[in-house]
Protein backbone atom coordinates (compact mmCIF):
# COMPACT_ATOMS: atom_id res chain seq x y z
CA UNK A 1 0.00 0.00 0.00
CA UNK A 2 2.88 2.37 0.97
CA UNK A 3 4.62 1.57 -2.45
CA UNK A 4 1.14 2.25 -4.30
CA UNK A 5 0.77 5.89 -2.21
CA UNK A 6 4.75 7.37 -3.07
CA UNK A 7 4.11 5.63 -6.45
CA UNK A 8 0.27 7.83 -6.79
CA UNK A 9 2.40 11.17 -5.17
CA UNK A 10 4.98 11.21 -7.78
CA UNK A 11 4.24 14.22 -10.03
CA UNK A 12 5.40 12.53 -13.15
CA UNK A 13 3.27 9.37 -12.54
CA UNK A 14 0.08 10.78 -11.40
CA UNK A 15 0.34 13.39 -14.46
CA UNK A 16 0.70 10.35 -17.14
CA UNK A 17 -2.37 8.28 -15.24
CA UNK A 18 -4.71 11.77 -15.05
CA UNK A 19 -3.40 12.39 -18.67
CA UNK A 20 -5.06 8.73 -19.35
CA UNK A 21 -7.93 9.18 -17.09
CA UNK A 22 -9.66 12.32 -18.32
CA UNK A 23 -11.04 11.22 -21.15
CA UNK A 24 -12.90 8.07 -19.47
CA UNK A 25 -14.14 10.83 -16.59
CA UNK A 26 -15.51 13.70 -18.82
CA UNK A 27 -16.80 11.09 -21.47
CA UNK A 28 -18.66 9.09 -18.42
CA UNK A 29 -19.75 12.63 -16.88
CA UNK A 30 -21.37 14.02 -20.14
CA UNK A 31 -23.30 10.47 -20.35
CA UNK A 32 -24.65 10.48 -16.89
CA UNK A 33 -25.45 14.09 -17.41
CA UNK A 34 -27.22 13.65 -20.75
CA UNK A 35 -29.34 10.91 -19.23
CA UNK A 36 -29.44 12.31 -16.14
CA UNK A 37 -31.04 15.46 -17.70
CA UNK A 38 -33.23 14.00 -20.14
CA UNK A 39 -34.70 11.64 -17.32
CA UNK A 40 -35.07 14.81 -14.99
CA UNK A 41 -36.35 17.51 -17.54
CA UNK A 42 -38.78 15.15 -19.49
CA UNK A 43 -39.26 12.30 -18.30
CA UNK A 44 -40.36 12.96 -14.39
CA UNK A 45 -43.89 13.86 -13.48
CA UNK A 46 -44.49 17.28 -12.72
CA UNK A 47 -44.66 17.75 -8.93
CA UNK A 48 -48.47 17.76 -7.48
CA UNK A 49 -47.31 21.22 -5.37
CA UNK A 50 -44.71 22.78 -6.67
CA UNK A 51 -45.39 21.82 -10.72
CA UNK A 52 -42.49 22.31 -12.91
CA UNK A 53 -40.19 24.26 -11.06
CA UNK A 54 -39.40 21.84 -9.08
CA UNK A 55 -37.04 20.19 -11.63
CA UNK A 56 -34.32 22.80 -10.39
CA UNK A 57 -33.39 20.50 -7.32
CA UNK A 58 -31.43 18.11 -10.35
CA UNK A 59 -29.05 21.05 -9.84
CA UNK A 60 -29.80 22.31 -7.06
CA UNK A 61 -29.03 19.25 -4.68
CA UNK A 62 -25.67 18.18 -6.78
CA UNK A 63 -24.17 21.00 -6.19
CA UNK A 64 -25.28 21.45 -2.42
CA UNK A 65 -23.97 18.15 -1.86
CA UNK A 66 -20.89 18.71 -4.13
CA UNK A 67 -20.29 22.05 -2.07
CA UNK A 68 -19.50 19.96 1.07
CA UNK A 69 -17.88 16.85 -0.41
CA UNK A 70 -15.38 19.49 -1.76
CA UNK A 71 -14.09 20.84 1.76
CA UNK A 72 -13.57 17.50 2.77
CA UNK A 73 -11.51 16.52 -0.03
CA UNK A 74 -9.75 19.91 1.05
CA UNK A 75 -9.54 19.02 4.34
CA UNK A 76 -8.56 15.63 3.95
CA UNK A 77 -5.50 16.90 1.36
CA UNK A 78 -4.55 19.28 4.06
CA UNK A 79 -3.84 16.69 6.56
CA UNK A 80 -1.81 15.04 4.02
CA UNK A 81 0.52 18.12 3.56
CA UNK A 82 0.50 18.91 7.17
CA UNK A 83 1.64 14.89 7.76
CA UNK A 84 3.66 13.39 5.02
CA UNK A 85 3.97 17.37 3.08
CA UNK A 86 2.91 15.22 -0.18
CA UNK A 87 3.06 18.22 -3.27
CA UNK A 88 0.63 16.80 -4.82
CA UNK A 89 -2.41 16.65 -2.00
CA UNK A 90 -1.29 20.65 -1.86
CA UNK A 91 -2.21 21.05 -5.61
CA UNK A 92 -5.06 19.10 -5.10
CA UNK A 93 -6.63 21.25 -2.09
CA UNK A 94 -5.36 24.75 -4.20
CA UNK A 95 -7.09 23.45 -7.22
CA UNK A 96 -10.46 22.36 -5.61
CA UNK A 97 -10.92 25.67 -3.61
CA UNK A 98 -12.47 27.27 -6.60
CA UNK A 99 -14.36 24.35 -7.75
CA UNK A 100 -16.26 24.34 -4.39
CA UNK A 101 -16.68 27.74 -3.84
CA UNK A 102 -18.27 27.73 -7.79
CA UNK A 103 -20.36 24.70 -6.87
CA UNK A 104 -21.45 26.68 -3.52
CA UNK A 105 -21.98 29.29 -5.34
CA UNK A 106 -24.45 27.29 -7.62
CA UNK A 107 -26.44 25.67 -4.73
CA UNK A 108 -27.23 29.48 -3.48
CA UNK A 109 -28.31 30.86 -6.66
CA UNK A 110 -30.41 27.88 -7.82
CA UNK A 111 -31.74 28.11 -4.52
CA UNK A 112 -32.79 31.22 -4.57
CA UNK A 113 -33.91 30.99 -7.89
CA UNK A 114 -36.02 28.22 -6.94
CA UNK A 115 -37.16 30.65 -3.95
CA UNK A 116 -38.56 33.05 -6.00
CA UNK A 117 -41.66 31.61 -7.46
CA UNK A 118 -41.91 29.09 -4.20
CA UNK A 119 -41.67 31.76 -1.21
CA UNK A 120 -41.79 34.67 -3.02
CA UNK A 121 -38.37 36.04 -2.49
CA UNK A 122 -34.62 35.36 -3.45
CA UNK A 123 -33.62 34.85 -0.24
CA UNK A 124 -34.72 33.75 3.17
CA UNK A 125 -32.47 33.13 6.47
CA UNK A 126 -32.73 29.54 6.58
CA UNK A 127 -31.41 27.11 8.31
CA UNK A 128 -29.35 25.27 5.18
CA UNK A 129 -29.28 28.64 2.55
CA UNK A 130 -27.21 30.53 5.94
CA UNK A 131 -24.86 27.55 6.12
CA UNK A 132 -24.02 27.24 2.91
CA UNK A 133 -23.46 31.23 2.72
CA UNK A 134 -21.05 30.78 5.25
CA UNK A 135 -19.78 27.68 3.75
CA UNK A 136 -19.06 30.27 0.78
CA UNK A 137 -17.50 32.43 2.74
CA UNK A 138 -15.03 30.02 4.13
CA UNK A 139 -13.76 28.96 0.42
CA UNK A 140 -13.23 32.44 -0.04
CA UNK A 141 -11.48 32.62 2.98
CA UNK A 142 -9.42 29.75 2.00
CA UNK A 143 -8.81 31.75 -1.70
CA UNK A 144 -8.15 34.92 0.12
CA UNK A 145 -4.87 33.37 1.97
CA UNK A 146 -3.68 31.14 -0.68
CA UNK A 147 -3.35 34.68 -2.70
CA UNK A 148 -2.09 36.86 0.05
CA UNK A 149 1.23 34.00 1.01
CA UNK A 150 3.65 34.21 -2.11
CA UNK A 151 5.49 30.89 -2.01
CA UNK A 152 3.53 28.14 -2.94
CA UNK A 153 4.79 25.29 -0.30
CA UNK A 154 4.03 27.93 2.50
CA UNK A 155 0.87 28.82 1.22
CA UNK A 156 -0.14 25.36 1.07
CA UNK A 157 0.69 24.49 4.68
CA UNK A 158 -0.90 27.72 5.80
CA UNK A 159 -4.53 27.00 3.98
CA UNK A 160 -4.17 23.21 4.98
CA UNK A 161 -4.36 24.02 8.73
CA UNK A 162 -7.31 26.77 8.13
CA UNK A 163 -9.30 23.82 6.39
CA UNK A 164 -9.14 21.52 8.81
CA UNK A 165 -9.91 24.19 11.20
CA UNK A 166 -12.76 24.70 9.32
CA UNK A 167 -13.70 21.62 8.92
CA UNK A 168 -14.30 20.95 12.76
CA UNK A 169 -16.01 24.10 12.55
CA UNK A 170 -18.49 23.16 9.49
CA UNK A 171 -20.84 21.15 11.62
CA UNK A 172 -20.96 23.38 14.81
CA UNK A 173 -21.98 26.07 12.32
CA UNK A 174 -24.45 24.18 10.65
CA UNK A 175 -25.95 22.80 13.69
CA UNK A 176 -25.60 26.33 15.32
CA UNK A 177 -27.58 28.19 12.43
CA UNK A 178 -30.64 25.41 12.43
CA UNK A 179 -31.24 25.93 16.16
CA UNK A 180 -31.01 29.23 15.46
CA UNK A 181 -33.24 29.33 12.64
CA UNK A 182 -36.20 27.41 14.61
CA UNK A 183 -35.61 29.69 17.28
CA UNK A 184 -36.47 32.67 15.23
CA UNK A 185 -38.64 31.93 12.89
CA UNK A 186 -40.81 28.41 13.85
CA UNK A 187 -42.34 27.00 10.96
CA UNK A 188 -40.90 28.65 7.78
CA UNK A 189 -41.96 27.46 4.13
CA UNK A 190 -39.16 24.88 4.25
CA UNK A 191 -40.61 22.04 1.84
CA UNK A 192 -37.68 20.35 1.00
CA UNK A 193 -37.24 17.64 3.77
CA UNK A 194 -39.80 15.59 2.81
CA UNK A 195 -38.34 11.95 3.50
CA UNK A 196 -39.95 10.13 0.70
CA UNK A 197 -39.25 11.16 -2.79
CA UNK A 198 -40.58 8.97 -5.87
CA UNK A 199 -38.85 6.37 -7.67
CA UNK A 200 -38.74 8.63 -10.80
CA UNK A 201 -37.49 11.62 -9.21
CA UNK A 202 -34.85 9.70 -7.00
CA UNK A 203 -33.06 8.20 -10.21
CA UNK A 204 -32.10 11.13 -12.09
CA UNK A 205 -31.36 13.17 -8.84
CA UNK A 206 -28.70 10.42 -8.26
CA UNK A 207 -27.20 9.95 -11.58
CA UNK A 208 -26.80 13.82 -11.56
CA UNK A 209 -25.15 13.75 -8.30
CA UNK A 210 -22.59 11.10 -9.43
CA UNK A 211 -22.21 13.11 -12.52
CA UNK A 212 -21.38 16.00 -10.85
CA UNK A 213 -18.94 13.92 -8.91
CA UNK A 214 -17.25 12.80 -12.18
CA UNK A 215 -17.20 16.50 -13.61
CA UNK A 216 -15.19 17.44 -10.17
CA UNK A 217 -13.28 14.33 -11.03
CA UNK A 218 -12.00 15.52 -14.34
CA UNK A 219 -12.00 19.22 -13.93
CA UNK A 220 -9.63 18.41 -10.72
CA UNK A 221 -7.56 16.05 -12.89
CA UNK A 222 -7.42 18.97 -15.78
CA UNK A 223 -6.14 22.01 -13.17
CA UNK A 224 -4.07 19.24 -11.46
CA UNK A 225 -1.94 18.59 -14.15
CA UNK A 226 -1.13 22.12 -15.39
CA UNK A 227 -0.69 23.02 -12.14
CA UNK A 228 2.06 20.35 -11.65
CA UNK A 229 3.48 21.47 -14.97
CA UNK A 230 3.62 24.66 -14.10
CA UNK A 231 4.98 24.18 -10.14
CA UNK A 232 7.60 22.02 -11.50
CA UNK A 233 8.48 23.49 -14.77
CA UNK A 234 12.23 23.57 -13.68
CA UNK A 235 12.50 19.60 -13.32
CA UNK A 236 13.62 17.54 -16.07
CA UNK A 237 10.76 15.29 -16.40
CA UNK A 238 8.79 18.43 -17.37
CA UNK A 239 11.07 19.24 -19.77
CA UNK A 240 10.77 15.62 -21.59
CA UNK A 241 6.99 15.94 -21.86
CA UNK A 242 7.24 19.36 -23.22
CA UNK A 243 9.67 18.29 -26.00
CA UNK A 244 7.48 15.53 -26.27
CA UNK A 245 4.32 16.85 -26.74
CA UNK B 1 18.46 25.12 35.28
CA UNK B 2 15.68 25.12 33.38
CA UNK B 3 12.23 26.78 34.88
CA UNK B 4 9.10 24.94 35.24
CA UNK B 5 7.05 25.03 32.88
CA UNK B 6 4.71 26.94 35.16
CA UNK B 7 6.69 28.90 36.12
CA UNK B 8 7.58 29.96 32.44
CA UNK B 9 3.90 30.32 32.01
CA UNK B 10 3.37 32.63 34.57
CA UNK B 11 6.20 34.46 33.26
CA UNK B 12 4.85 34.79 30.15
CA UNK B 13 1.50 35.96 30.65
CA UNK B 14 2.82 39.02 33.72
CA UNK B 15 5.16 39.77 30.73
CA UNK B 16 2.01 40.05 28.42
CA UNK B 17 -0.03 42.11 31.11
CA UNK B 18 3.25 44.05 32.30
CA UNK B 19 3.49 45.30 28.63
CA UNK B 20 0.10 46.16 28.30
CA UNK B 21 -0.36 48.18 31.50
CA UNK B 22 2.86 50.54 29.57
CA UNK B 23 0.53 51.06 27.03
CA UNK B 24 -2.52 51.79 28.83
CA UNK B 25 -3.69 54.49 25.77
CA UNK B 26 -3.52 51.38 23.31
CA UNK B 27 -5.25 49.21 25.99
CA UNK B 28 -8.31 51.47 26.06
CA UNK B 29 -8.56 51.28 22.11
CA UNK B 30 -10.81 48.14 21.54
CA UNK B 31 -13.07 49.15 24.86
CA UNK B 32 -13.75 52.69 22.93
CA UNK B 33 -14.29 50.75 19.49
CA UNK B 34 -17.17 48.83 21.40
CA UNK B 35 -18.75 51.58 23.00
CA UNK B 36 -18.63 53.61 19.84
CA UNK B 37 -19.80 50.64 17.33
CA UNK B 38 -23.17 50.46 19.97
CA UNK B 39 -23.93 54.27 20.19
CA UNK B 40 -24.03 54.30 16.44
CA UNK B 41 -26.87 52.16 15.72
CA UNK B 42 -29.66 54.13 17.87
CA UNK B 43 -28.26 56.91 15.23
CA UNK B 44 -28.59 54.42 12.14
CA UNK B 45 -32.05 52.67 13.30
CA UNK B 46 -33.97 54.97 15.95
CA UNK B 47 -33.52 55.86 19.07
CA UNK B 48 -36.78 54.85 20.38
CA UNK B 49 -36.84 52.23 22.90
CA UNK B 50 -38.67 49.61 21.47
CA UNK B 51 -36.99 49.26 18.82
CA UNK B 52 -33.49 49.41 20.00
CA UNK B 53 -34.89 47.20 22.44
CA UNK B 54 -35.32 44.25 20.16
CA UNK B 55 -32.07 44.59 18.18
CA UNK B 56 -29.78 44.91 21.51
CA UNK B 57 -28.44 41.48 22.41
CA UNK B 58 -27.57 41.26 18.76
CA UNK B 59 -25.98 44.65 18.73
CA UNK B 60 -24.05 44.35 21.68
CA UNK B 61 -22.61 41.03 20.48
CA UNK B 62 -21.94 42.11 17.32
CA UNK B 63 -19.97 44.87 18.75
CA UNK B 64 -18.08 43.09 20.93
CA UNK B 65 -17.24 40.59 18.16
CA UNK B 66 -15.78 43.17 16.44
CA UNK B 67 -13.96 44.79 18.54
CA UNK B 68 -12.55 41.40 19.21
CA UNK B 69 -11.27 41.10 16.24
CA UNK B 70 -9.50 44.33 15.58
CA UNK B 71 -7.91 44.24 19.06
CA UNK B 72 -6.53 40.37 17.44
CA UNK B 73 -3.34 42.29 16.43
CA UNK B 74 -2.11 42.93 19.65
CA UNK B 75 -1.48 39.26 20.33
CA UNK B 76 1.65 38.40 18.26
CA UNK B 77 2.38 41.42 16.30
CA UNK B 78 4.75 43.33 18.53
CA UNK B 79 6.31 39.87 19.13
CA UNK B 80 6.43 39.03 15.92
CA UNK B 81 8.22 42.28 14.88
CA UNK B 82 10.67 41.99 17.66
CA UNK B 83 12.08 38.77 17.04
CA UNK B 84 10.01 37.53 20.49
CA UNK B 85 7.91 34.77 18.59
CA UNK B 86 11.08 33.18 17.07
CA UNK B 87 12.11 32.88 20.89
CA UNK B 88 8.87 31.22 22.14
CA UNK B 89 9.24 29.24 18.74
CA UNK B 90 12.67 27.80 20.11
CA UNK B 91 11.69 28.04 23.60
CA UNK B 92 11.71 24.12 25.62
CA UNK B 93 8.29 24.75 26.90
CA UNK B 94 5.40 23.13 24.67
CA UNK B 95 4.27 25.99 22.53
CA UNK B 96 0.62 25.55 22.81
CA UNK B 97 0.70 26.07 26.43
CA UNK B 98 2.74 29.49 25.34
CA UNK B 99 0.03 30.03 22.97
CA UNK B 100 -2.55 29.60 25.59
CA UNK B 101 -0.76 31.67 27.72
CA UNK B 102 -0.67 34.78 25.89
CA UNK B 103 -4.41 34.47 24.77
CA UNK B 104 -5.11 34.14 28.38
CA UNK B 105 -3.45 37.40 28.83
CA UNK B 106 -5.21 39.01 25.46
CA UNK B 107 -8.63 37.91 26.87
CA UNK B 108 -7.79 39.92 30.07
CA UNK B 109 -6.19 42.75 28.43
CA UNK B 110 -8.96 43.57 25.57
CA UNK B 111 -12.12 41.00 26.74
CA UNK B 112 -12.57 41.92 30.13
CA UNK B 113 -12.76 45.80 30.11
CA UNK B 114 -15.47 45.04 27.78
CA UNK B 115 -17.51 42.72 29.70
CA UNK B 116 -17.62 44.85 32.53
CA UNK B 117 -18.74 47.66 30.42
CA UNK B 118 -21.28 46.12 28.87
CA UNK B 119 -24.33 46.61 31.39
CA UNK B 120 -24.08 50.41 30.59
CA UNK B 121 -24.10 49.30 27.03
CA UNK B 122 -27.56 47.50 27.87
CA UNK B 123 -28.26 50.56 29.51
CA UNK B 124 -27.91 52.85 26.25
CA UNK B 125 -30.14 50.17 24.15
CA UNK B 126 -32.87 49.63 26.56
CA UNK B 127 -31.54 46.14 27.16
CA UNK B 128 -34.44 44.34 28.92
CA UNK B 129 -33.45 44.44 32.63
CA UNK B 130 -34.01 40.35 33.02
CA UNK B 131 -31.13 39.82 30.14
CA UNK B 132 -28.29 41.55 32.22
CA UNK B 133 -26.58 38.47 33.73
CA UNK B 134 -27.21 36.15 30.89
CA UNK B 135 -25.51 38.58 28.79
CA UNK B 136 -22.61 38.71 31.01
CA UNK B 137 -22.61 35.13 31.24
CA UNK B 138 -22.71 34.67 27.85
CA UNK B 139 -19.83 37.48 27.24
CA UNK B 140 -17.86 35.05 30.04
CA UNK B 141 -18.19 31.80 28.25
CA UNK B 142 -18.25 33.80 24.49
CA UNK B 143 -15.35 35.98 24.23
CA UNK B 144 -12.75 33.68 25.61
CA UNK B 145 -13.69 31.19 22.51
CA UNK B 146 -13.21 34.56 20.21
CA UNK B 147 -10.03 35.04 21.31
CA UNK B 148 -8.64 31.54 20.93
CA UNK B 149 -10.05 31.23 17.54
CA UNK B 150 -9.21 34.69 16.59
CA UNK B 151 -5.07 33.17 17.59
CA UNK B 152 -5.44 30.76 15.03
CA UNK B 153 -6.02 33.76 12.09
CA UNK B 154 -3.72 35.85 13.48
CA UNK B 155 -1.12 32.71 13.47
CA UNK B 156 -1.72 32.18 9.83
CA UNK B 157 -1.64 36.08 8.73
CA UNK B 158 0.95 37.81 11.50
CA UNK B 159 3.60 37.65 8.90
CA UNK B 160 1.98 39.07 6.44
CA UNK B 161 1.74 42.76 5.92
CA UNK B 162 -1.64 43.14 5.23
CA UNK B 163 -3.14 40.79 7.21
CA UNK B 164 -5.81 42.88 8.33
CA UNK B 165 -8.68 42.44 6.32
CA UNK B 166 -7.56 38.95 5.36
CA UNK B 167 -8.11 38.14 9.27
CA UNK B 168 -11.13 39.20 9.18
CA UNK B 169 -12.12 37.72 5.98
CA UNK B 170 -10.73 34.17 7.62
CA UNK B 171 -12.07 34.54 11.32
CA UNK B 172 -15.58 36.10 11.23
CA UNK B 173 -17.10 32.71 9.85
CA UNK B 174 -15.58 31.08 12.23
CA UNK B 175 -17.20 33.32 14.96
CA UNK B 176 -20.57 32.68 14.07
CA UNK B 177 -21.87 29.72 16.60
CA UNK B 178 -20.53 31.63 19.31
CA UNK B 179 -22.72 34.96 17.96
CA UNK B 180 -25.53 32.82 17.69
CA UNK B 181 -25.47 31.34 20.99
CA UNK B 182 -24.78 34.64 22.55
CA UNK B 183 -27.28 37.12 21.02
CA UNK B 184 -30.21 34.26 21.06
CA UNK B 185 -29.13 33.68 25.66
CA UNK B 186 -29.92 37.48 25.65
CA UNK B 187 -32.82 37.81 23.77
CA UNK B 188 -34.29 34.61 25.52
CA UNK B 189 -33.66 35.50 28.86
CA UNK B 190 -35.44 39.06 28.35
CA UNK B 191 -38.43 36.96 27.05
CA UNK B 192 -37.96 35.09 30.48
CA UNK B 193 -36.74 31.87 29.11
CA UNK B 194 -34.91 29.54 30.05
CA UNK B 195 -31.10 30.39 29.01
CA UNK B 196 -29.12 26.80 30.55
CA UNK B 197 -29.04 25.22 27.32
CA UNK B 198 -27.29 27.91 25.56
CA UNK B 199 -25.21 28.46 28.04
CA UNK B 200 -23.79 24.54 28.15
CA UNK B 201 -23.72 25.21 24.36
CA UNK B 202 -21.26 28.33 24.87
CA UNK B 203 -19.17 26.47 27.43
CA UNK B 204 -19.11 23.25 25.01
CA UNK B 205 -17.48 25.34 22.77
CA UNK B 206 -15.12 27.01 25.04
CA UNK B 207 -13.81 23.60 26.07
CA UNK B 208 -13.46 22.80 22.69
CA UNK B 209 -11.80 26.06 21.93
CA UNK B 210 -9.33 25.37 24.96
CA UNK B 211 -8.08 22.39 23.89
CA UNK B 212 -7.94 22.64 20.03
CA UNK B 213 -7.42 26.27 19.44
CA UNK B 214 -3.85 26.38 20.85
CA UNK B 215 -2.77 23.40 18.73
CA UNK B 216 -4.21 24.99 15.35
CA UNK B 217 -2.44 28.60 16.30
CA UNK B 218 1.02 26.81 17.09
CA UNK B 219 1.11 24.85 13.99
CA UNK B 220 0.09 28.54 11.85
CA UNK B 221 3.07 29.99 14.09
CA UNK B 222 5.19 27.78 12.60
CA UNK B 223 4.36 27.90 9.05
CA UNK B 224 4.18 31.93 9.52
CA UNK B 225 7.82 31.57 10.75
CA UNK B 226 9.14 29.05 9.01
Amino acid sequence: MWVWFHKFGSPRYFYDFAGRCIPWLGAACALLMAVGLYLGLFVAPPDYQQGESYRIIFIHVPSAWMSMFVYVVMASSGAVVLIWRVKLAEIIASVSAPLGASFTFLALATGSLWGKPMWGTWWVWDARLTSELILLFLYFGFMALEAAIEDKRTAARATAILSLVGVINIPIIHYSVYWWNTLHQGATVTKMDTPSIHLSMLVPLLLMAVAFQLYYATVLLIGTRTELLSRERRTRWVAEVIRNS
Amino acid sequence: MEPSTLTALWALMRRDLTLAYRHRSELLNPLLFFVIVVSLFPLGISPEAKTLQTVAPGVVWVAALLANLLSLDLMFRTDFEDGTLERFLLSPHPLPLLVLAKTAAHWIVVALPMIVFAPVLGQLMFLRPDAYWALLATLILGTPVLSLIGGIGMGLTVGLRRGGVLLSLLILPLYVPVLIFGATAVDAAGAGLDVSGHLSFLGALLLLAITLAPLATSAALRVSLS
